[in-house]
């Protein structure tokens, strides 16, 4: 098997700064890819570009922020010209502003739908357009096992993450006489620094349900995302592939 | 190169159409059948080609060969280089 499969192909991944994005990072740089890397935190982003590097594989730094449609707009169309294209998109960006809907803020629930979500399609309207033209791409959004199960205090992230699956099975359509596959992954617990922030027994509550008895891994999460962007995996379309240890069954 | 000839060109080598229904007055959906992707697909091409870019309430315009012609005439004149 060709060990580098993704030679010559161009991904941009949001919030790979850290935890599963950069992890994602990782994985494709290791198939091949060149990686642009997004992140808001501009020395988390960069510091995932040096680290890229450092392992012989290339990569660039684009801090825009995926709320902004039209900085969006701007800069992937920025980022198709400095690569050369773009064939892979993975929106990983995310946050969480955890909180019983009953005392939830406007802006907790609103901010969160805007990175999580319309995050996704800004960045998905923007590349979309480029793989179009070339007949050839891969978008992966990153849902979640919340989506599903639901989540004391997480009623903004849980729709966010819902949201992206019908927005990824409705792309998948649009854009399949085009060769673009559009998938989600949902993961369970990962340990990441998103995760660390929930409480100690809440977390221990969650690894007990798990079947797998522990928590997943972000290369684990980033291997999924990998085998989505080889070329054999062009069959795959409107899909939302579960990681979670056995915690939901679908 | 007549911007005209080009924008057929590229209708005939990007949608799959028949031949002799791409005649100016045709309609792109509902005599050439082809879908709202296919035809905004074609925009981007088009984008490509002439070096222009078309605001998303100008798609409106576009509605038959001719139309989309007439768009693009507007925007870069009659000619473009070979």
């Amino acid at each position: 098997m060709d060990p580098k499969p993704l030679t010559g192909q161009r991904a941009l991944i949001t919030g790979a700064g850290q935890g599963i994005g950069r992890e994602i990072a990782f994985k494709l740089s290791s198939l091949g890819a060149s990686i642009a890397v997004n992140d808001l935190v501009e020395t988390a982003g960069k510091e995932t570009v040096n680290l890229i590097e450092a392992k012989g594989g290339s990569a660039v730094f684009s801090g825009f922020s995926v709320t902004d449609f039209a900085q969006v707009q701007e800069e992937v169309k920025k980022l198709e010209k400095e690569l050369g294209g773009l064939e892979i998109l993975v929106n990983n960006a995310g946050i969480t502003r955890d909180q019983i809907l009953p005392r939830m803020k406007f802006e907790d629930w609103m901010e969160v739908i805007a990175v999580n979500l319309t995050g996704s399609f800004n960045c998905a309207r923007a590349a979309s357009r480029v793989m179009v033209k070339k007949h050839y791409g891969r978008i992966i959004s990153l849902s979640s096992v919340v989506a599903y199960l639901g989540q004391v205090g997480q009623t903004n992230y849980a729709a966010s993450k819902a949201g992206l699956i019908g927005l990824t099975r409705s792309l998948a359509l649009e854009l399949a006489p085009y060769r673009v596959t559009v998938n989600a992954l949902a993961p369970g617990l990962i340990e990441t620094a998103m995760t660390e922030k929930i409480p100690e027994g809440r977390r221990r509550e969650i690894v007990k349900a798990i079947p797998l008895g522990r928590p997943g891994r972000p290369e684990e999460v980033a291997e999924l995302a990998g085998f989505l962007c080889l070329p054999g995996s062009g069959y795959i379309t409107g899909q939302v592939i579960h990681i979670n240890g056995g915690l939901f069954l679908g | 190169m007549l911007v005209k000839d080009r924008v057929i060109g590229l209708i005939l080598e990007h949608l799959e159409v028949d031949k002799e229904k791409v005649v100016p007055e045709a309609n792109f959906i509902e005599d050439l059948g082809i879908s709202s992707m296919d035809l905004w697909e074609l925009v981007l091409i088009m984008e490509d080609e002439f070096n222009l870019e078309v605001p998303d309430e100008d798609l409106e315009k576009m509605r038959t060969i001719q139309n989309t012609i007439d768009y693009v005439e507007q925007r870069v004149g009659k000619e473009i280089p070979e």
